[in-house]
């Protein structure tokens, strides 16, 4: 199937799919984070924010807009012993690979910007980018706190990928294919014991729960955010920053959680099919069904993932790969033995 | 190994899940005032006229943030050939709510119920030097202190307001004993009127109890209540004496020259004597705390007692 941003010109393809990509990047950051601050507030018993609107609409719809806007009235200051052009840059290269994993999630059958052979090949191995980004900003603000969040990012960045990667592996070792909206149809046809249709967290929910923790780990969410631990390392490798170029870490953090919910989505829960074994009309609307029904799932997981932050305390770095080390990685490695088994005992 | 998360962490996700399906106990502040409970310390306030100078609240204040001047004043004496008085006047009464703690010292040993709690809490300021209060400020606080809380059920009252009740229960008594001989004295002339003199008479001591209801209801305190009650059926009493007293002019005037005081005036000699009606209740309409008009009333009836002293001088 072709994705629906085609059109007979090139270049006009490649500035449309540009546009949407960027745009939905931009409202999918503001949605999420407006629904943690909301939804984080209420479980702490308060109501978040009230009074910015848009319009007549108030109960803090407006609240990232207007951070967005204070942001950029701030100051932008460059630290005298830091490196100019790496901590000037390091926000940019934290932010891109985040908006270049959206370029493959399919959203809708033909909403997508590419259907890549190695769609999450692309997708693991551009989120392990974002570490790059950190280790630069750390190292770039000539400050103990930004360089200790970098490496502590790095470290954790190297510990919860490898299970974010296998329970990924695992997926694909099932569906037969790298391809994401080849693992969403493939997902859609799989029977467990011949007469069940389930999507691929029902027999992988071991896979489901390891790729979800690593997520969050990797976005630096709490209860996972030791790098950037407020109490001990200020803000880690955000220490420095200020104006936009701090927003853009923020923003980086949220359209994260979007993209690996989207990424969980697809690989776990059926991508933009609403039941197992659904069948969705041909067209426009079966376009429109589906991506209601995957943004509907994302911003389920994010909402989970904002639940899990406003309920659990940080782990200690210690706890923090320990649990990797010892747990989560030989869980997925256990985990990728038995789906390569039962694959292979039960055609 | 580490321990391994156990059943705590889904009790974690349940409270906050509860908590966020429960209504948040916020308060959208500037919208929604907050509900205040009435001994509030927001603001401490002045009532001038029982300031004495004594100095109390000052010397307590931990932090010294109260600053007094006065000056001695010769009082000239109140009867020819008595001797001269002073009377500290006060100057200057300031608090500087930027030094003050809010402990409420002052408040508490204030000897003179001069310094009272209001909960009133917005006003901040722009400049330090404006949280100084003044004594005029302090004053327009009294207006916001609440009522003090009603006595429990069997308490004695204070001893001010026994005194007070005693005394007007006399003035009554007194009134509708002479109201009695002034009715005996007209009766063979009036014989219509004995009946509803009588009736006055014996009312004389009561109050008018649905105006005294009322007044309870709109939540003035009892002796307030009590107080207008009685100028109310007072009032009745005039208007139903005057009705039946005029076939009767003549015994009438007789009667008013021998006992003075019939039931109709008896209820001004004992309350509007030492307290202006008139100007309690212009005060209360016009929203000042009950205090305050108690205090302006009483003021006023001074006032007009010298004044109709002065009056009578003038005359004699």
């Amino acid at each position: 199937m072709e994705s629906i941003f085609t059109f007979d010109s090139l270049l006009f393809t490649v500035l449309v799919k540009v546009l949407v990509i960027v745009a939905f990047f931009f409202v999918a950051a503001l949605v999420v984070g407006y629904l943690e601050h909301k939804v984080m507030g209420h479980m702490q018993d308060r109501t978040g924010p009230m009074e910015a609107g848009l319009g007549p609409v108030k109960h803090g719809v407006g609240q990232l807009v207007a951070d967005g806007a204070k942001f950029l009235q701030k100051e932008d200051i460059i630290p005298r012993s830091a490196d100019p052009w790496v901590f000037a840059l390091a926000p940019g290269v934290a932010l891109v690979p985040t908006l270049t994993i959206l370029v493959v999630i399919p959203f809708g059958p033909g909403v997508w910007a590419e259907n890549l052979d190695l769609g999450l090949f692309f997708a693991l191995a551009a989120s392990g980018v974002t570490v790059i980004g950190v280790l630069m900003a750390g190292w770039a603000s000539a400050n103990k706190f930004s360089l200790m969040g970098a490496i502590r990012d790095a470290a954790q960045l190297i510990a919860y990928e490898l299970p974010l990667v296998l329970a990924g592996a695992a997926v694909a070792l099932q569906a037969g294919t790298l391809s994401l909206v080849g693992i969403v149809e493939r997902q859609n046809e799989l029977l467990l014991f011949g007469a069940v249709p389930v999507w691929y967290g029902i027999p992988q929910f071991v896979g489901l729960g390891l790729f979800f923790v690593a997520a969050m780990a990797e976005l630096n969410r709490p209860p996972f955010d030791m790098p950037i631990a407020d109490s001990e390392i200020i803000a880690g490798h955000m220490t420095e920053y200020t104006g936009l170029r701090f927003a853009f870490f923020l923003l980086s953090e949220y359209a994260g959680m979007v993209v690996l919910s989207a990424l969980a989505t697809v690989l776990f829960l059926g991508g933009w099919y609403p039941w197992p074994g659904a069948e969705l009309p041909d067209g426009p609307l079966g376009a429109v069904i589906g991506t209601v029904v995957t943004l509907a799932k994302i911003i389920i997981l994010t909402l989970l993932m904002t639940w899990a932050r406003a309920t659990f305390p940080r782990l200690r770095e210690d706890q923090l790969q320990t649990m990797a080390w010892t747990i989560l990685i030989p869980l997925a490695l256990a985990q990728i033995v038995v789906i390569a088994i039962v694959i292979v005992v039960l055609p | 190994m580490p321990t391994m998360p156990k059943i705590g962490l889904l009790k974690g996700l349940g409270l906050t899940l509860k908590t966020a399906l429960t209504p948040a106990t916020t308060q959208q502040y500037p919208h929604v005032k907050p509900d205040l409970p009435p001994r509030t310390r927001g603001v401490i306030a002045l009532m001038e006229e029982n300031c004495t100078v004594c100095f109390q609240c000052a010397r307590e204040c931990p932090d010294w943030c109260i600053y007094i001047d006065s000056h001695k004043l010769t009082v000239p004496p109140k009867e020819p050939g008595g001797r001269t008085r002073t009377r500290n006047q006060l100057d200057r009464f300031a608090i500087d709510f930027a030094l003050c703690m809010y402990c409420g010292i002052c408040v508490e040993v204030c000897p003179f119920d001069a310094l009272f709690w209001s909960p009133e809490f917005e006003y901040s300021e722009y400049r330090i030097a404006d949280l100084t209060h003044e004594k005029e400020r302090l004053r327009e606080w009294m207006d916001t202190v609440p009522p003090p809380p009603p006595l429990e059920v069997g308490a004695t009252s204070p001893k001010e307001v026994e005194d007070g009740h005693k005394a007007a229960a006399k003035a009554v008594e007194e009134a509708a004993e002479a109201a009695r001989a002034a009715a005996q004295a007209q009766q063979p002339a009036a014989p219509a009127a004995e009946g509803d003199q009588q009736q006055a008479a014996g009312a004389a001591d009561e109050i008018d109890q649905a105006t005294f209801d009322r007044l309870v209801a709109e939540g003035k305190s009892e002796r307030v209540a009590r107080a207008k009650a009685k100028a109310a059926a007072a009032k009745q009493r005039k208007q139903s004496g005057a009705q039946a007293a005029e076939p009767a002019q003549a015994e009438a005037q007789t009667a008013e020259a021998a006992g003075q005081a019939p039931a109709a005036t008896a209820a001004p000699e004992g309350e509007a004597a030492t307290f202006d009606q008139a100007t309690y209740d212009r005060l209360i309409a016009e929203g000042k705390s009950e205090r305050v008009a108690a205090a302006k009333a009483k003021a006023a009836a001074a006032k007009q007692r010298r004044q109709a002293g002065r009056d009578q001088e003038g005359e004699g």
